[in-house]
């Protein structure tokens, strides 16, 4: 890009700036471009936002109005009974536990078992040290649907199947989770541990009042990801839960629409609670959660 | 044979500090392994070892019921036989060829359209955009199964009223995968928006300035700053968006199960139907260790062509 690198050099070295006269015109016309953004903004927003905000409306519309011949977004008659019957239909509390428990253990465990090894791959010297790095990138790449079949063989042996265990320790350690610690680690400054290690700190001590107290933000942005991630996620909990008292809200959803697919308000009503939990998260911690997927990206 | 007076004490010393240092060493390997124990026996346990499990099964015939045997490569040559294999093969390139651009574009756009300044409702429209990415797929494509139902759905009510006359997107087996590929895209685009928007932060004002002071147009000031410096966040974004739609799942499983007639089922469609509906375990494997190879050839091929072309400032 000759024309960039040679207008930084004329920007610098302090030339008389010639592209001044055009200014009103420049802010018309930045104006205009303005708004022409905002419609355009506005419209992409409306589009994403209307399915649910259709699903929303939906599950609100009595049966009768929801397969009218002239669907609109709107209904005239405002009706609760959708989420009352699909209340009685679908154990609610029991799914939402599940999720919470899958989702929260599978996260703890995760982020304390991942900065552990992070740690050792960052900060400790010792025999196999490439070999260990170099498995995790490789799995880093490997689809997880590979070991279905194996996953769920060694489940059953053990009898894990349908059990918490079996939903979570499987995923207690993630490769993404250690190769993303591992670089953060690298990026602290060595010195406070050096000192505490003068002071006879162990790697423990160090490990967690140090390197672990200063990475706050990439233990939140980390765990973030993986509470989405297992929480939204579909096809491991339909493999490990069999039996609908294990389901979580994805997997249980998914399958009840099977069955129920021709009650439409009361699919609505049951997806609107099955999302609702997620969207008041976001919406409450927003912008963390914006921060967190923008720094994840930029590694 | 007698050593040096003077070199018997150095050697003691040595004898002496050997063990010392050994013992140190000793101390701080098993600090790291201590440290790193939990998660490799998570990975050995369910990753390294149903990894293997995977290659052994692929070269039996296991199923729930039964004796197994082994075949030998017989899984394979029944899979590179197999049309429904090859069908499905097309189908997942078909989806994450289109859902992968397609989705990386838009979010591009998306995200050079509200990096403006002075864009009111800034935040607001960036939140509604990135929505998606926080709900579960699989709940989102419950509504979208209704919307794209006729006798519900306002996706054929409103296209007809526009004089395009179509008939029940999922049952069509043309038709079915361009729905299922708009939930992928609609689910995704606002998260890559999102690395978007922070890889354009990290561009210096300095160089659009210095573009505007040379009469650059805001095309050219596109192609020749933002572009480039976008280079890196682009690849990032595109192998992600690469590797999750080939492994396409949880909007087909709910809106068509894979069809109609299999015109919508992907790759790890066809390892869940045939390893857990049809109990074909060993087949299974087999196709999961073809997904596994074709993930890796892409990845490997992407990080190649990152490495030549990654531009560093």
């Amino acid at each position: 890009m000759p024309s960039v690198t040679e207008s930084v050099a004329t920007a610098g070295t302090g030339l008389p700036l010639q592209a001044r006269p055009a200014r009103p015109r420049a802010r018309r016309r930045r104006i205009l471009g303005t708004g022409w953004a905002l419609a355009v903004g506005i419209a992409a927003a409306l589009v994403i936002v209307f399915p649910l905000v259709w699903m929303f409306t939906t599950s609100i519309k009595p049966e009768s109005e929801i397969i009218s011949a002239h669907p609109g977004l709107f209904s005239a008659t405002v009706t609760g009974s959708n989420y009352v019957q699909a209340w009685q239909a679908i154990d609610f509390p029991r799914l939402f536990m599940n999720t919470v428990i899958f989702a929260g253990g599978v996260t703890l465990l995760s982020l304390t078992f991942d900065s552990l090894t992070a740690y050792a791959l960052a900060r400790l010297d010792f025999p196999g040290k490439n070999v260990i790095f170099v498995l995790v990138l490789i799995t880093l790449m490997l689809p997880f649907q590979v070991n279905l079949v194996p996953l769920f063989l060694l489940l059953t042996k053990l009898h894990w199947v349908n059990t918490y265990q079996g939903l979570i320790l499987p995923r207690a350690t993630n490769a993404f989770g250690i190769f993303f610690l591992r670089q953060f680690f690298l990026s602290i400054p060595k010195e406070l541990e050096d000192a505490a290690r003068v002071d006879g700190a162990s790697d423990f001590k160090i490990y967690r009042s140090i390197v672990l107290r200063m990475s706050v933000p990439a233990l939140l942005t980390l765990g973030l990801f993986h509470f989405m991630y297992n929480w939204n996620d579909l096809l491991w909990p339909l493999i490990v839960s069999t039996n609908s008292s294990m389901y979580t809200l994805s997997s249980g959803l998914a399958l009840f629409l099977g069955q129920h697919v021709i009650q439409y308000g009361l699919i609505m009503a049951g997806s609107v609670l099955a999302i609702v939990p997620m969207v008041i998260a976001f919406l409450l911690i927003q912008r963390r959660f914006v921060e967190s997927i923008a720094t994840s990206g930029l590694r | 044979m007698t050593a040096s007076p003077l070199a018997r004490p150095t050697g003691r010393v040595a004898r002496m500090k050997a063990p010392f240092a050994t013992r140190l060493r000793r101390r701080r390997i098993l600090v790291a392994y201590t440290f790193m124990l939990p998660s490799l026996v998570v990975l050995g346990v369910f990753m390294f070892y149903p990894l293997i499990r995977a290659a052994v099964l692929s070269f039996t015939n296991y199923s729930v019921f039964g004796a197994v045997k082994y075949v030998g490569l017989a899984n394979y040559t029944t899979l590179l036989q197999s049309h429904q294999f090859w069908g499905d093969l097309v189908n997942t390139v078909y989806y994450a060829g289109v859902t992968t651009p397609v989705s990386v574009a838009l979010a591009l756009g998306l995200a050079l359209l509200l990096n403006r300044r002075g864009l009111p409702g800034r935040g607001v429209l960036r939140a509604a955009i990135f929505l998606p990415a926080v709900v579960s797929l699989a709940v989102a494509a419950i509504p979208f199964r209704l919307m794209f139902t006729p006798s519900i759905g306002l996706i054929t009510y409103w296209l007809g009223l526009i004089g395009v006359h179509s008939t029940d997107w999922l049952d069509s087996t043309t038709l079915a995968m361009p729905a299922v590929i708009i939930v992928g895209i609609w689910k995704d685009v606002g998260f890559y928006m999102v690395i978007y928007l922070a890889g354009l932060q990290t561009i210096p004002p300095e160089f659009y300035e210095a573009a505007r002071i040379d009469g650059a147009s805001a095309w050219q000031r596109f192609r020749n700053v933002t572009w480039p410096l976008l280079s890196n966040t682009t690849m990032f974004v595109t192998i992600i968006a690469l590797i999750a739609s080939f492994q396409a799942f949880d909007q087909i499983f709910v809106m068509t199960q894979g069809g109609p007639a299999f015109s919508t089922e992907t790759l790890v469609m066809l390892i869940y139907r045939t390893g857990f509906q049809n109990f074909q375990m060993g087949y299974a494997s087999a196709i999961g260790y073809v997904l596994v190879l074709i993930i890796l050839l892409f990845s490997l091929f992407q990080m190649r062509y990152f490495n030549r072309r990654a531009i560093r400032y």
